[in-house]
């Protein structure tokens, strides 16, 4: 029985990778646990382990080979019958960034690739006119903006779970340890509330920490530090002890990893004062606004998307590219109705309103960035040009940011409103594991184009 | 869970998300149940489980059903402040329950010097005054001798025990990671002399069990795994509306 190989998908996102180099040739017996090939994804370069025995019959992708599409096959082997099977097994555990089983390539709620965006940007006022643009990922943003802000000041230092050693859960901090050393890039054990009181402590001691969350699911074991101890300490010392910390890390749903592993902190860190909350969506956002986050006397809770990290985007080739918090920003511009949104929804909200502009629907699309303070004064003036706002948020509707944004628009927009203001969020359920129940609880573009349409009367 | 005698059909149908599932697809991989076969999970967040299962240690004590709790966790779980306050309570009110720390050496890519200070993890009670017994992980008569040990500890209402299972973890911690803190020599070593199912395959023949048998017995388990398999991807994703069930158990 001839048995295929197919090419497996090592992470969630991933949908497609390099055949970087085989390790075995045609004719060699393998056994389980053997090195049959390494393949590169955008991540990392990993090693393909046979499950099977037999002997290689055909190697049918050569090494070198790119873009291969996940369930490809690439080599056949041929075993006894019974004896072997073609399905790779799944590993023990998924955590936090692994896929239990192969998925077919399926562009998921929330994730899949980029599109391009058919209208062009705006630019950012905040970027001098005529800047030069290079292409940059998320990910390399963050991590150039820590390292900028780290080679900047001496008493910034990174630590958390995995960020040294290891480059990042997610290869946030990839290349820090290196420059930096290990008295600034810190790995610590798997104790949240430990290390983010030890991160308040260190800011409070005059230190500005930023410490990674492996993702903010796991912040929930440290939330009393980031609320009762780095939010409240400047108010009730009547001034005196300040606690500049930055907590940062991948936030919201990433993709199947189940309801523990899937959920926006956003609307519980806006809802305390004292706290400074960032969720940018493109490279430039993330850049300029961490370095801001750094920089700033307050602590800052500042939200990332794990399915937003691989994207790249323009970013403006400054040397000091800060941004001012809690400044919203056009994402682009309309005359008939706003999408407010913030992180991986406004990737969703701009898709929307590409759909909506070939049915002659001009759509405003308004990046919220900062979670609090938020940029009510920007929500008002979108609102008071188009009449017409719907939220998108990827997070529940009950006590939502969305919800906020519709209490300012009723509050001080109420008589430039010309239809009553719509939400987009999640279904309002713990996040389903299934490929097919994840994709219909999560917002997606479609969803937001049909509120879009209804509070325009279309 | 499949000690606890649950059918690994389920199992997989769970792992690739099939309304056939253990959690009918909506827990995944990390959360999975079976109240059935007293399998209480399946956390995603590490080092829950130790206080639920002081938790559920505490309603057998309470019912008086005689039942005993095993709480098992990692070597890096066992960093996280909520296990201690669960040690001191177990001790504290003689909990019939048993810690086992799993001790495969890393906690993703921490290997257990990079992240405990105290890497003996039987250890870890002294301060509770809870006694810990370290085990062979690998060698599953000795696992079972040990465990009979905790066993009567528990049930003659002496409290709790904390076991430390030395033992090794073969692959990456999850599919996207390369696991390049580590040689693969020292992988390589351990599968080639201390694999637990070699070493039992060979106790049992040394026992004098047929090598036919226990070929047979491969080949069983093979076409078991593969029927799993099969059935999982056979089996249909999830109804729609069960993305609205089990979210409240009463209608209000
Ligand atoms: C509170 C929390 N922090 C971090 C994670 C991410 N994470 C999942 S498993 C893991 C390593 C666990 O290591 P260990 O306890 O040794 O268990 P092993 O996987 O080795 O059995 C980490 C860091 C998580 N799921 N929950
Ligand atoms: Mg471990």
């Amino acid at each position: 029985m001839a048995i295929e190989l197919k090419m497996p998908a090592l992470s969630p996102t991933m949908e497609e990778g390099t055949l970087a180099k085989w390790l075995v040739k045609e004719g060699d017996t393998v056994k389980s646990g053997d090195i049959l090939a390494e393949i590169e994804t955008d991540k990392a370069t990993m090693e393909f382990e046979s499950i099977d025995e037999g002997v290689i019959g055909k190697i049918l992708v050569a090494e070198g080979t790119e873009g291969v599409k996940v369930g490809t096959v690439i080599a056949v082997i041929g075993a006894d019958a019974g004896v072997a099977h073609p399905q790779p097994l799944p590993q023990a555990r998924g955590e936090p960034d692994a896929q239990p089983f192969p998925l077919p390539p399926a562009g998921g709620a929330g994730g899949g690739p980029v599109r391009p965006e058919a209208a062009p940007r705006p630019a950012d006022p905040e970027v001098p006119a005529g800047t030069n643009m290079r292409q940059c990922t998320v990910r390399e943003a963050l991590r150039d903006a820590m390292a900028e802000e780290m080679r900047r000041d001496s008493r910034v230092f990174v630590m958390g779970e995995e960020v040294a050693q290891y480059q990042g859960a997610y290869k946030v901090t990839q290349g820090l340890l290196d420059e930096f050393g290990p008295k600034r890039v810190i790995d610590t054990p798997i104790t949240e509330y430990g290390f983010a009181g030890i991160g308040a402590g260190a800011a409070m001691g005059g230190l500005r920490p930023i410490v990674e969350f492996m993702t903010f699911n796991f912040a929930m074991q440290a939330i009393d530090h980031v609320i009762n101890s780095a939010a409240k300490t400047n108010y009730m010392s009547g001034g005196q002890m300040r606690c500049p910390v930055v907590f940062r890390g991948p936030n919201g749903a990433a993709s199947r990893v189940g309801a523990q592993h899937s959920q926006n902190y956003g609307p519980w860190y806006a809802n305390v004062p004292g706290l400074i909350v960032i969720a940018p969506y493109d490279a430039a956002d993330a850049k300029g606004l961490l370095k801001a986050a750094i920089r700033s006397e307050d602590p800052v809770v500042f939200l990332e998307n794990e399915l937003v990290y691989g994207r790249s985007f323009d970013l403006p080739e400054l040397d000091d590219h800060v941004l001012p918090i809690g400044k919203a920003r056009i994402m682009r511009e309309g005359k008939d109705v706003t999408i407010v949104s913030y992180s991986i929804g406004v990737g969703l909200a701009l898709e929307a309103a590409d759909l909506l502009a070939g049915e002659g629907i001009q759509a405003e699309v308004l990046d919220l960035r900062t979670l609090r303070p938020l940029d009510r004064e920007a929500v008002l003036t979108s609102l008071a040009k188009t009449n017409r706002v719907v939220v998108a948020e990827e997070g529940w509707p009950q006590c939502s940011i969305a919800s906020e944004i519709i209490a300012i628009c009723m509050e001080d927009g109420f008589d430039n409103l010309d239809a009553p203001v719509l939400r987009v969020c999640n279904e309002d359920v713990p996040l389903p594991y299934a490929a097919n129940l994840e994709k219909a609880a999560m917002i997606d573009a479609a969803r937001i184009a049909a509120a879009v349409r209804k509070v325009c009367y279309r | 869970m499949l000690a606890y005698g649950i059918d690994p059909k389920v199992i997989m149908a769970e792992l690739t998300g099939r309304g056939a599932g253990i959690s009918r697809g909506k827990g995944g991989s990390m959360h999975m149940f079976s109240t059935e076969h007293k399998f209480y999970g399946g956390h995603g967040i590490v080092g829950a489980q130790v206080p639920l299962g002081a938790g559920l240690a505490f309603a057998h004590q309470y019912t008086g059903d005689g039942g005993l709790c095993m709480a098992y966790f990692g070597d890096g779980a066992a960093n996280q402040g909520q296990v201690y306050e669960a040690f001191n309570m177990a001790a504290l009110w003689n909990l019939p329950i048993i810690f086992v720390v799993e001790n495969n050496g890393y906690a993703m890519g921490t290997a257990v010097q990079r992240g405990s200070a105290e890497t003996h993890f039987h250890r870890r009670g002294t301060a509770f005054r809870i006694p810990g017994i370290s085990v062979n992980g690998m060698d599953v008569l000795e696992v079972r001798s040990a465990a009979e040990v905790a066993v009567a500890h528990v049930r003659s209402g002496k409290g709790p025990v904390l076991m430390e299972l030395i033992t090794y973890r073969y692959r990456g911690h999850s599919m996207s990671d390369p696991a390049k803190y580590r040689s693969r020599e020292e992988v390589q070593e351990m599968r080639d002399k201390h694999d637990p199912i070699d070493a039992a395959k060979a106790e049992l023949l040394k026992r004098g069990m047929a090598e036919d048998r226990l070929k047979e017995l491969e080949k069983q388990i093979r076409s078991k795994v593969n029927e799993a398999a099969d059935f999982a991807e056979n089996s249909p994703e999830p109804e729609m509306s069960e993305l609205y069930t089990d979210v409240l158990v009463e209608s209000y």
